[in-house]
């Protein structure tokens, strides 16, 4: 840009892929379990399965998701939203790794809404990284909930083309243990192709 | 709002789809990706969550065991840096490893080669102020894969780094310098050759130490803060 008083950028290390033999290391007990005891707001679960091109179940994919608190509060310093309370019993961050049929799992809290740019606000909505052998690199995309007031003026939402905007909706799936159920697949390819994220 | 930005996805990442990596042909989408501005969900990210969230760091990994392990014990160290070449601090570093003979502890590695008792291979550590991380561990073999005939990965170490926010993780490959097989394989191959060099580690001198191992320097560089609204106006 202009910013001539900057140093030049250092080149980026590239991406590689994650592999099949992540688990040991990457992993960790309660992983995919955001919402502690005492945590504020709606307890849900996100649920779903990654699959590839053929509609098949990919067993060695890893999922990491990031979201606000019920608040709209990111645990993080360049949220500056003070009159958002940081909740200590909500983590933000999630990882799960695939099953044998593809499926993971997430056990949060339904996200507040957070800024967006401009004067814009965003629908609740979570972020999600897919990492797997045979993904050279990450794919980003979000979760968002069909109830949402917000969706029909989301920023992000409003860049993606109508008729693929579904594939970023995750629907209801019942209840376990009395929380909400969502469920949201990720189809990497094929005629129902997940919308993915360059950010 | 003036939001904080982090630089652009560099140009010489590999594609989804290289078709060379057999395993990415029907794991990639066939759709453009969709471009979408850095928000607040995307500056910020999972910090200082080492000791919350993780496990406990692993600084050497040749002390998992009840005894050493088989292989040439080396030390890896290296700064986390961002593209400006600030040091990014108190950043986790996760890595992961196969043994000295090419083999992997995890269930569904049926490469025929011998288990170390003594080797799980995986290790975490955290970057000090200065953004350094260093930890030992013993030489990774090559193994073969089966993706096409006769196929070998270059001995590598995994490396898993987050940076300040979620638009800066990164997942990568650590290759030694001099492996023949590196521009063979078709993951390090998927980089252009300019970038793939980044990807390989130097062997080091000073961080080789005396009667005990050799050093390997491995720098890391993620995305870094885009100017600001103040520095654009200098």
């Amino acid at each position: 840009m202009n910013d001539m008083t900057a140093p030049a950028r250092l080149g980026l290390t590239p991406w590689q892929t994650v592999g099949p033999f992540f688990h040991y290391a990457l992993p960790w007990d309660g992983g995919e379990i955001l919402a502690r005891e005492g945590v504020q707001g709606e307890r849900i679960v996100v649920r779903g399965r990654v699959l590839d091109a053929d509609g098949a179940p990919i067993p060695d994919a890893l999922v990491e998701i990031w979201q606000a608190n019920a608040a709209g509060r990111y645990d993080h310093p360049e949220d500056c939203q003070a009159d958002r309370p940081i909740d200590p019993a909500f983590t933000g961050f999630g990882r799960c790794p695939t099953d044998d049929d593809g499926m993971f799992a997430f056990h949060t809290v339904r996200p507040g809404q957070v800024p967006g740019p401009g004067n814009s606000m965003q629908a609740p909505h979570i972020a999600l990284g897919l990492f797997g052998r045979g993904l050279l690199r990450r794919l980003v995309t979000r979760i968002y909930f069909p109830e949402s007031e917000g969706n029909a003026v989301d920023p992000i939402l409003g860049l993606v083309e109508p008729d693929r905007v579904g594939t970023l909706m995750a629907t209801r799936e019942g209840e376990q243990d009395g929380m909400p159920v969502y469920r949201f697949d990720i189809h990497i390819q094929g005629a129902n192709e997940t919308v993915f994220f360059d950010v | 709002m003036d939001m904080l930005q982090y630089s652009p996805q560099n140009l010489s990442e590999p594609p989804s789809l290289y078709p060379g990596y057999v395993s990415t042909v029907p794991r990639s989408p066939r759709q453009k990706l969709v471009s979408i501005p850095q928000t607040l969900t995307e500056v910020t990210g999972p910090i200082d969550f080492g000791d919350r969230l993780l496990r406990a760091p692993v600084h050497d990994m040749t002390r998992q065991g009840k005894g050493d392990p088989i292989g040439e014990r080396i030390i890896v160290s290296g700064r986390i840096l961002d593209d400006r070449g600030r040091p990014v601090p108190h950043t986790v570093v996760e890595v992961w490893q196969c043994n000295a003979a090419g083999r992997y502890i995890h269930k569904k590695d049926q490469h025929d080669a011998p288990l170390d008792p003594n080797f799980t291979g995986q290790g975490r550590v955290v970057t000090d102020a200065e953004g350094r991380y260093r930890f030992v561990t013993i030489k990774p073999g090559a193994y073969p894969w089966r993706n096409h005939h006769n196929a070998w990965r270059p001995a590598h170490i995994h490396f898993s780094l987050f940076g300040a926010g979620f638009a800066t993780r990164l997942i990568t490959q650590m290759y030694f310098p001099g492996d023949p097989l590196i521009d063979i394989d078709p993951i390090a191959g998927a980089v252009p050759a300019d970038a793939r060099r980044r990807m390989v580690s130097r062997f080091d001198i000073d961080t080789t130490e005396n009667e005990w191992a050799l050093g390997y320097v491995f720098d890391v560089v993620l995305r870094g803060r885009d100017a600001t609204p103040m520095e654009n106006s200098l």
